[in-house]
């Protein structure tokens, strides 16, 4: 039980840190970065419950499929990006404002 | 689980497979295509959407039953909401081909991202497990992205799909964190083996909370709930307008179709959702969240539409305040409520798809998106001024439309449900008389005021026209309709439960 919660503490950092890139970096590919992080904390979680807690194979297989997942989204988003920065010269999320607020 | 079992399963699993089928064959003739002529990809995408809708309402869902391994239910709750969205898109298709946003441009692909959201939300409102929705709601997400940059020219389009896809992002990471958290919790990933160990009680409810507030993040980011609407205005203004309409209708019904199955299986008491009463989880109170997360979606949406002066952006907030009402019936744990939501899902469809396909084509004929250039319009444009006020009409929920037999639905339910929830169903209705202003002011530039008059009037072409009368004659007449409608939708609440 005791190796569960090094691992659950360790996802908690790790999400922690998602979670604190997302909210304070207004760079678009470090806010991508920071849900990499979160996507990744939850992945730890999925393992690590799956080894300790259910003793099948649900959990990993999960995971698997969560990184797959993870790709494919990480490539829309990163084509978006860089079709931001064909358009204004930079990534800045706090300066794409010329939508009316 | 064996291979004879998946394969046996493959036959309640057609439509899916039809649809699939459509997909690949679209790539293959949209690559034969050159730009110019690559809108016919579009009109066998619209040919093969017709054939899997068919395919979905033949479907027989008399015995509802979970397929792979309890990964996807085959139900009558499911089938309603494949009927909706396959509608929706086929009508979004149909405007698509008139708009001239999307003119000059290839556009086979296009409607290949439509086909493949199709595909997703199909899949969404079917999963009954942990790792079905995800990997559905992430699928109607990233082409739901695609989708709003699609016209990767435009500053306004690709700010619009950036913003979309980081909240995106963001949200649905949280929400597979709650998902870890409730999995490690329970040990199952299956929704229905989840309840079960819920129900045991022992979970500390401090911990549910939280897992409901990540589980809420990711869902009510799909439906535009405040406090997760932020990327709604944005999205819906700066997305090609065919587009902001699907979104706006679509992945909302598909959003709420998780909701509805994920609250009313791992939060409820029995697992039951298809007996008479329904009772919810002991430890803790998912209708009060739902029910204040409800009030400030549709009192934020309602109050900020006041103030838009571009009518894409007003809409984009009045979709935030329906989709506050369509939460009240999630509150009202019980039949009525649900069927409630789906007769509200299926009219809400038809009158905003209606208002965008109205702004879409002034947008192609005037080149404008502000309500003051709508001045006028009943004149200049006497049918489409008509059809724009029954949806206006509609849309407010004033009687004899279908908005307002939707409405009626939602609130009766509430009210039958209990003392306290009259209450919620009063919001509602002090809401419904904000957005009075707001609709209206759109009915009073098209006819009141000062204005020449012009000496021509201008037509629209005979299949919008068309596109616009079928919407609106079923609105107008559903106080007539609303109970062959309604029994539909009372008949739809029937859901796969283990």
């Amino acid at each position: 039980m005791d190796h569960l919660s090094s691992y659950l503490v360790l996802s908690a950092i790790l999400f922690s840190l998602g979670l604190y890139t997302v909210v304070t970096r207004r760079n678009a590919v470090a806010i991508l970065m920071g849900v990499e992080l979160i996507l990744n904390a939850a992945n730890i979680n999925f393992v690590a419950f799956s080894k300790f807690v259910t003793h099948n194979l649900d959990g990993h297989l999960i995971s698997v499929f969560i990184i797959m997942l993870a790709a494919a989204e990480a490539a829309v988003a990163l084509a978006i990006v860089l079709n931001l920065y064909n358009d204004r010269g930079h990534i800045n999320v706090d300066e794409a404002n010329s939508l009316k607020q | 689980m064996n291979l004879n079992q998946i394969v046996a399963d493959l036959s309640y699993f057609i439509p899916e497979i039809l649809l699939t089928g459509v997909l690949l064959m679209v790539i293959v003739y949209d690559l034969l295509q050159k730009a110019e002529t690559s809108i016919r990809a579009g009109y066998l995408a619209l040919g093969g959407l017709a054939l899997t809708t068919l395919a979905v309402i033949g479907q027989d869902v008399s015995s509802p039953l979970g397929i792979f391994s309890n990964m996807l239910a085959v139900d009558a709750f499911g089938r309603y909401l494949k009927i909706v969205v396959s509608v929706g898109a086929m009508l979004v298709m149909w405007i698509s081909f008139n708009s001239n946003e999307l003119k000059n441009r290839r556009v086979g692909e296009y409607y290949i991202l439509i086909l493949t959201l199709v595909l997703g939300m199909y899949f969404l409102v079917s999963a009954t497990h942990l790792l079905s929705i995800y990997i559905s709601l992430e699928m109607v997400s990233i082409m739901s992205y695609l989708l709003s940059g699609y016209l990767k020219e435009q500053m306004r389009s690709n700010e619009a799909s950036v913003k979309y896809v980081v909240f995106g992002a963001f949200s649905s990471g949280i929400l597979l964190y709650g998902f870890s958290l409730l999995y490690g919790l329970t040990g199952s990933a299956d929704i229905f083996e989840i309840q079960a160990a819920l129900a045991a009680g022992t979970a500390p409810p401090a911990l549910l909370l939280l897992i409901l507030i990540m589980v809420l993040v990711g869902f009510g980011y799909k439906i535009a709930a405040v406090p997760f609407h932020f990327w709604t205005p944005d999205v819906y203004e700066g997305a090609p307008a065919p587009i902001t309409a699907f979104l706006s209708v679509a992945p909302k019904a598909a959003g709420f179709a998780i909701i509805i199955r994920f609250f009313n299986v791992v939060f409820s008491g029995d697992g039951n959702p298809n007996l008479e009463s329904w009772s919810v989880l002991e430890n803790m109170n998912w209708q009060a969240v739902i029910g204040v997360l409800s009030v400030l979606t549709m009192t934020v949406g309602n109050v900020i539409a006041l103030q838009q002066s571009n009518i894409k952006r007003m809409l984009a907030y009045s979709s935030i305040a329906h989709a506050g009402y369509m939460l009240l019936g999630v509150v009202v744990a019980d039949q009525t409520g649900i069927s409630a939501i789906l007769y509200y899902a299926a009219i809400y469809m038809l009158m905003n798809l209606g208002a965008f396909f109205v702004v879409i084509h002034i947008k192609n004929a005037f080149d404008t998106e502000e309500i003051e250039d709508y001045k006028a319009l009943g004149y200049r444009a006497p049918l489409l001024g008509v059809f724009m006020a029954i949806f206006m009409f509609s849309l407010t929920g004033l009687p004899p439309t279908g908005g307002f037999v939707a409405k009626f639905y939602l609130f009766r339910a509430l009210i039958e449900y209990g003392d306290m929830y009259f209450y919620l169903a009063l919001i509602g209705l002090i809401n419904g008389v904000i957005s009075l202003y707001y609709y209206m002011r759109v009915v009073k530039a098209m006819y009141f005021g000062k204005m020449e008059f012009p000496k021509k009037t201008h037509q629209a072409p005979l299949n919008v026209t068309i596109l616009l009368a079928l919407l609106a004659i079923p609105l107008l007449f559903a106080w007539m309709l609303g109970d062959p409608l309604s029994a539909y939708a009372q008949h739809a609440v029937q859901f796969f439960i283990k």
